[in-house]
């Protein structure tokens, strides 16, 4: 992870050399939603680094998560602007594609933010958390940290949706293969026959869905003892539903996202560890691509062996286990969002 | 002249040949419909009963135990007191989709008021339930003076409760730790006490103080609605606002009372909402508009207004939340539940139709 991050590093400073003072450059960030923390940081890292590298940055975000008409007419409006470049968290990365090609077309630099769009070559590169990684490393960390009783663990997972989307199934597979589950076919989530999975059950991701689902899983079998969770919201509910039935001490709750209440979480032991994700970098990334890009036509590289530029993932916890990289409380409050 | 203005006499005189009546089949099927339409709570309640026996069968004691019984009286308290609140404002023929925005942004506001500004925390919550009613009033003068239609009207202010709650609240979570700490007031509808549980506290039944609110809450609007003159205004107005004036009854301030109470309601749904999921979060709550009106459409109220009791609204969120756990524990695809309750909204109101064909 350190490596990673010092990598990106590198970049950073042989783009910014290229790209000092541009006048007259613009940029647009066009988000999901205003209203999550993770998007507003993203928001952040972009007018930060725009005002450094002396470029506008014009920001976009649709009403709710979901909505794409208004993503839709960013688009349009940054193409009449005259803008270099969009970074985009694509709301339904499907259906943008068309809009996505129309501003490519006029000869601006598409990056897909956080989310690929669907098929991932429609935009010029996509910035994103590697989401099977973050599944990875929570599984290895709750593998490692039962020991020798991880041949008789019982899994509940806690997952996002019931429609499967892309970064529901990478986590949940990826902390699969991470604790030494067979996936079967890794593109779907529940085609599994391990005997150590007790179930799954959707949360969309908030605490309410979480304390849910985890109260349906314990009355399916209440001996869990590993919680995955698909992010630190609904690791919050699974928690609770835990704390009603006196058993909060004695089960591992792994998730994702790296976000301030949840790394407070896991300082206080509500949750194990948890893969945090860095959208201030995701998107200061992005904008240094795009200056580069109005300077000289440079397109980003995705990062070697995969088909994005993966900015970065890293465990958080109390507890580091050998064998796996983790990294302190301390630092994790230090970078994360919201 | 006598032949033809005769008619004194044949008023006097006894008619002799038959006059059109009505003629009541007593069959069963008949008798049947006739005590569902006098009692219109008895449907779900039947099919809650069919289908707590329909799992048990099917799920064992896994299902058929207390602590799964009232487990599902927890997962469904939210939906049924937010219930409580849309079927006042159904039974006055109108729809409130604004009640999950009221009940999150109390919520938020409660937690706010105590923790930012440092308000002590009764009072914090005071704040709380007083924005839930005054956001019901504002429902109820649009709907009552204004004469707008109540989907429109709270279809606006759904969006507009929810961005203001996404705003102020600037979409931060308090945590359940911190609250603990410092407020635990706010997770007064936690508190629970058990009946039968072992030594180590597991098993047995457990209530929240959320689901006995939730029950009193329904046994004192049932009284109010079927016992005071408040509650006959509201089938009234329900009914036939027109008729409800002319025969006396203040339709205006009925509506308003109506929407103001669902708006008092809805933020008593925000705080126990706290306790429910121990944080004060802002996406929570999100379909509560939905979900409670299919409990009260499943609950055999009649969507047209002036019919229906509010029992039925508990047993139709009663009824969502076997299905959804019974089918959890069955190890079913999720999407099931979704499909069941679909196929359970059409049955309901086909059912309320064939009530409604009663000859009273």
């Amino acid at each position: 992870m350190k490596k990673l991050l010092a990598g990106s590093a590198l970049a950073v400073i042989a783009m910014s050399g290229a790209a000092a003072a541009q006048e007259g450059t613009s940029a647009c960030l066009i988000t999901k939603t205003e209203t999550n923390p993770f998007f507003v940081k993203m928001r952040e890292g972009a007018e930060a680094k725009a005002a450094e590298l002396g470029i506008t940055l014009n920001a976009y975000a649709g009403r709710e998560d979901g909505d794409h008409e208004s993503q839709v007419q960013a688009i349009e409006t940054c193409i009449a602007n005259g803008a270099s470049g969009i970074l985009i968290a694509a709301s339904d990365t499907a259906a943008i594609v068309d809009s996505v090609q129309a501003a490519r077309d006029a000869g601006l630099l598409v990056i897909a933010l956080d989310t690929p769009l669907n098929p991932i070559d429609a935009a010029d590169a996509t910035f994103a958390t590697d989401n099977f990684q973050a599944g990875l490393l929570i599984g290895q960390w709750a593998a490692a940290t039962l020991g020798d009783a991880t041949a008789d663990a019982k899994i509940a997972f806690l997952d996002l949706d019931v429609s499967q989307p892309t970064v529901d199934v990478l986590r949940d597979q990826g902390f699969m293969q991470g604790f030494g589950i067979d996936t079967k076919d890794a593109a779907v989530i529940g085609d599994e026959d391990d005997p150590r999975i007790v179930g799954h059950d959707v949360t969309q991701g908030n605490e309410e869905g979480g304390r849910r689902a985890m109260e349906n899983l314990l009355a399916t079998n209440p001996d869990i003892n590993v919680v995955y969770t698909i992010n630190e919201p609904s690791a919050a509910g699974a928690y609770q539903a835990l704390q009603a039935i006196g058993r909060e001490s004695d089960v591992l709750i792994v998730s994702v996202d790296g976000g301030c209440p949840g790394v407070q979480n896991v300082q206080d032991g509500v949750i194990g560890a948890t893969s945090q994700q860095y959208p201030l970098q995701m998107a200061a990334l992005g904008v240094e691509a795009i200056a580069q890009f109005a300077a000289d036509g440079t397109l980003p590289e995705p990062t070697e062996g995969k088909d994005f530029y993966d900015t970065g993932v890293a465990l958080v916890t109390g507890a580091p286990v050998d064998g796996v990289e983790s990294i302190s409380v301390e630092e994790g409050l230090e970078l994360c969002w919201g | 002249m006598s032949g033809t203005d005769n008619f004194e006499a044949v008023v006097k005189e006894r008619r002799t040949e038959a006059v059109a009546e009505f003629h009541e089949d007593k069959t069963l099927i008949k008798r049947f419909q006739h005590a569902l339409h006098s009692a219109p709570s008895l449907v779900p309640l039947i099919v809650l009963m069919v289908s707590i026996l329909l799992f048990a069968g099917l799920v064992g004691t896994r299902f058929f135990s207390a602590a799964t019984l009232t487990l599902i009286l927890q997962q469904v308290q939210l939906v049924g007191i937010v219930a409580a609140a849309q079927t006042l404002v159904i039974m006055t023929a109108g729809i409130d989709l604004s009640v999950g925005a009221i009940a999150v942004l109390s919520s938020v506001v409660m937690g706010q008021f105590a923790f930012r500004y440092g308000i002590p925390v009764p009072l914090a919550v005071l704040c709380g339930l007083g924005v839930g009613t005054a956001l019901g009033t504002i429902n109820g003068w649009l709907v009552a003076v204004m004469k707008l239609p109540p989907f429109i009207v709270t279809l606006g202010t759904w969006q507009i409760i929810l961005a203001t709650n996404f705003l102020y609240s600037a979409n931060e979570t308090i945590r359940a730790q911190d609250i603990e700490d410092r407020a635990p007031l706010l997770q007064f509808f936690a508190s629970t006490f058990k009946i039968g549980a072992d030594e180590n506290g597991r098993g047995g039944a457990t209530f929240t103080f959320g689901v006995i609110f939730m029950i009193l809450l329904i046994a004192v609007l049932s009284y109010a609605l079927r016992s005071t003159a408040w509650g006959r205004h509201v089938y009234a107005v329900g009914d036939d606002p027109d008729a409800a004036q002319l025969s006396g009854v203040n339709v205006r301030g009925t509506l308003i009372s109506v929407y103001a109470l669902s708006g008092l309601i809805c933020a008593f749904a925000g705080w126990a909402l706290i306790g429910r999921i121990g944080s004060v979060s802002p996406t929570s709550g999100a379909e509560l508009n939905i979900q409670s009106i299919t409990a009260v459409v499943i609950g055999g109220i009649s969507l047209f207004g002036g019919r229906g009791s509010i029992w039925g609204a508990l047993f139709g969120a009663l009824i969502v939340g076997v299905f959804s756990l019974g089918l959890r524990l069955l190890g079913v695809d999720p999407q099931w539940t979704f499909f069941f309750i679909g196929l359970l909204i059409i049955v309901a109101v086909a059912v309320d139709q064939w009530i409604r064909k009663v000859a009273a």
